[in-house]
């Protein structure tokens, strides 16, 4: 899960990490509001869940209250990278000296939680990584021990020479750990790390990822979700317990198991079709999954053929049977279906799913084809419910 | 044989009372799995499908002697559940839970590498030896004894590759899944080497998908460790950057860990990767043939092959030629 920099930012504030003042702002008026309290140069910063907002003109800097009207109101209803801007955060305007960067992930293949810093922060991190990653230090910290104060020491050494500064670095390096553990996270990112010309080291942004495993004892943070920055049918998908990620072609698909909808979807692309999403119905075997799944899929104006694929093992196909009947006569869908059961109670889907009359196949690669070719014979209008 | 799992293996079930492991603890008692136990706390002194309930994992394996675990309890509990069969002497720990949180598991895989346990999963189907056990959640109806090894992250997607073997005739040593998750007990490296040390292993078919280098770490291993042959398959072409495909593990990140990656890493080590599950069979057959082929092209060298390896294994008693084939 993600949450946004001014969400992020109280995190890191409790947590004593030195962070600019702000507040965040849904309409013009609260942002002007806030900008005069400051009564002194702001930033404009687009709370949206996608990197590259500076590049796409989503922050801006305000000499005063009146700028601050000027640029929230470019600013709220900006679309960026497809997301539309509903908040804004709006911060005191720091004078930065110096720019670095610090985060924490998890290093699958080490195991363990990886620091990295360098001293080239700011808006072309990613660059940086990839062009001369050698500007990137890393330290992968023993989970068990945590992280030594000298080890934050040695990381912060990297990015001044100051020793004040180096000591500053150090603790918020030291702090930034303990938010990466005390919330859950998967990432945790501060970029830029600025130094102010009056030497403080300070906390000009704030990324925080959630591990979604992490989110039964998070209470505080999972309230932190922005239903508004999620796409609809991946919340609907979500709270009907289903994985679902769309995309961008017009073969609706429902799977049983993550690899086996990963698979299936590759396969419509191998035989030249194209899949409009990603759709695990998972272990369970509960038709009101079918329903949900199949909604979720006939919404999508671009889907032209739904193709259902289970291979039951511990789901049973008869149980599957009785979803796809349940969703077929509550849904009436126009577009043509093909599905394939095979495994636990075959025999049984079989029998039941003959009330409907769908199209069927028998193996993975025949019930790929089948939806391809009935993708590109339906000429009925889209957009079925 | 088999690898990890066999007819001996004693296996008690964590969370046995409840409804996934009651329903599978039966499932494998009718594959013929020795279940010799369950544990519930508070619920010890019970019975369930005529399978004595403990109350505790030290219980259990002090009164049946078991020496695998398979875990079904709910995520809150799925930690304690494998510290507490570390801590009780178990040395194979299955852990079928989904939604353990990432950051636990790296204290997790510390713990049960420092006292010389192994952990499948979590996250898993577990694993079944065709024949001889079956530790998890995978259909033994799909599966036939024979001499290929199956390795998986993910389940459904497993059953289909392994059905789509047995439909061609061609049976399993062992098949092993390793879970989706971003940090697992087992990866792909550790099964492959099992299976290079297993002697009923003649091939392996190792099903990998998207997120992590894992696929690309077994790539290397199989170009300078194993003899065996190895086909792939990668889930996951035509997923999207930054969006978890439903296993917590597969996603791309940064860039890194696409199926396009993995592919051409599996290729370079000589590893065909099928574009559909179906597709596998075929391959394998292809692989085993040249294996023999080139077995049986060595023949006329059989001498001095046999003087190298006795040179590096040491060994110069009458029975080289054994210790020769073991070696390979």
């Amino acid at each position: 899960m993600k949450i946004h920099e001014y969400q992020a930012k109280e995190i890191f504030a409790a947590a004593g990490i030195p962070v600019p003042k702000g507040q965040v702002a849904s309409t013009v008026a609260e942002a002007v509001s806030i900008a005069e309290q400051f009564g002194r140069p702001v930033m404009i910063k687009s709370q949206v869940h996608v990197g590259g907002r500076g590049k796409a003109g989503g922050i801006q800097y305000a000499e005063n209250a009146e700028a601050a009207r000027v640029w929230s109101q470019k600013i709220l209803g900006m679309d960026i990278k497809g997301l539309m801007v509903k908040k804004v955060l709006v911060t005191e305007a720091a004078e930065i000296v110096t720019e670095s960067y610090v985060g924490i992930i998890i290093d699958r293949a080490q195991k363990k939680p990886v620091i990295m810093v360098s001293a080239a922060g700011g808006i072309d991190i990613e660059e940086v990584a990839a062009k001369t990653p050698g500007k990137i230090i890393k330290l992968a910290v023993d989970p068990v021990t945590g992280l030594k104060a000298y080890q934050a020491r040695e990381l912060a050494s990297k990015l001044y020479t100051d020793m004040s500064m180096i000591r500053q670095a150090a603790d918020i390096i030291m702090k930034l750990y303990d938010v990466y553990w005390k919330v859950d996270a998967s990432l945790v990112e501060i970029n830029p790390l600025i130094t102010t010309p009056d030497a403080k080291v300070v906390a000009l942004d704030a990324k925080i990822n959630i591990d979604d495993n992490g989110l039964y004892r998070q209470k505080e943070v999972a309230a932190m979700r922005d239903l508004d920055a999620e796409d609809s049918a991946e919340m609907e998908a979500r709270e009907g317990d289903l994985s679902f990620v769309k995309l961008s072609g017009n073969i609706g698909c429902i799977v049983n198991g993550a690899g086996l909808a990963m698979a299936t979807m590759d396969l419509v692309k191998h035989y030249g079709g194209d899949p409009a999403n990603f759709l695990d119905i998972g272990g369970s075997s509960n038709p009101q999954k079918v329903l949900t799944a199949m909604r979720i899929i006939l919404r999508d104006t671009n889907v032209r053929a739904i193709l259902i694929n289970i291979f039951g093992g511990i789901t049973r196909c008869d149980d599957v049977a009785n979803g796809i009947v349940m969703a077929y006569e509550q849904l009436i869908p126009e577009v043509p279906i093909v599905v394939r059961l095979t495994g636990t109670n075959e025999d049984k889907a079989k029998i039941i799913l003959k009330k409907i009359n769908l199209e069927s196949a028998d193996t993975l690669d025949n019930v790929v084809k089948k939806a391809i070719e009935l993708a590109e014979n339906d000429n009925s209008a889209a957009g079925r419910i | 044989m088999s690898i990890l799992i066999n007819k001996k293996t004693k296996v008690i079930v964590q969370g046995i009372t409840g409804r996934d492991g009651s329903f599978h603890a039966e499932q494998m008692k009718k594959y013929g799995t020795n279940v010799v136990g369950g544990v519930t706390p508070g619920k010890g002194g019970t019975e369930i499908n005529g399978i004595p309930v403990f109350n505790s994992v030290a219980d259990a394996v002090a009164k049946t002697k078991a020496n695998t675990s398979v875990i079904y309890v709910p995520p809150p509990f799925a930690v304690d559940a494998i510290y507490e069969a570390v801590d009780a002497g178990i040395s194979l720990v299955v852990c079928i839970t989904e939604g353990v949180p990432a950051n636990d598991m790296l204290k997790v895989y510390d713990y049960v590498k420092k006292h010389g346990a192994r952990l499948i999963g979590p996250n898993c189907p577990g694993l079944i030896s065709p024949g001889e056990s079956k530790v998890g959640i995978m259909p033994g109806n799909i599966v036939k004894k024979g001499p290929v090894g199956v390795i998986s992250r993910s389940g459904t997607l497993t059953y289909e590759a392994i059905w789509a073997l047995t439909c061609a005739g061609i049976g399993q040593s062992t098949c092993i899944g390793i879970g989706g998750d971003q940090i697992i007990g087992t990866n792909f490296l550790d099964a492959l080497a099992l299976f290079e040390a297993d002697p009923a292993t003649k091939a392996v078919v190792m099903i990998g998908e998207i997120g992590g280098t894992d696929e690309e770490q077994a790539a290397a291993f199989v170009k300078t460790k194993m003899t065996k042959p190895v086909v792939g398959f990668i889930a996951g072409r035509m997923a999207p950057p930054g969006k978890r495909m439903g296993h917590a593990g597969a996603i791309i990140s940064g860039g890194s860990g696409t199926a396009k990656e993995k592919i051409e890493a599996l290729n370079k080590a000589g590893i065909p990767v099928a574009a559909s599950p179906t597709e596998i069979p075929a391959f394998i057959k292809d692989k085993m043939k040249a294996a023999e082929a080139k077995k049986s092209a060595k023949k006329p060298k059989a001498t001095i092959k046999k003087n190298v390896v006795r040179t590096k294994s040491k060994k110069a008693d009458g029975k080289i030629k054994k210790t020769a084939k073991k070696k390979k």
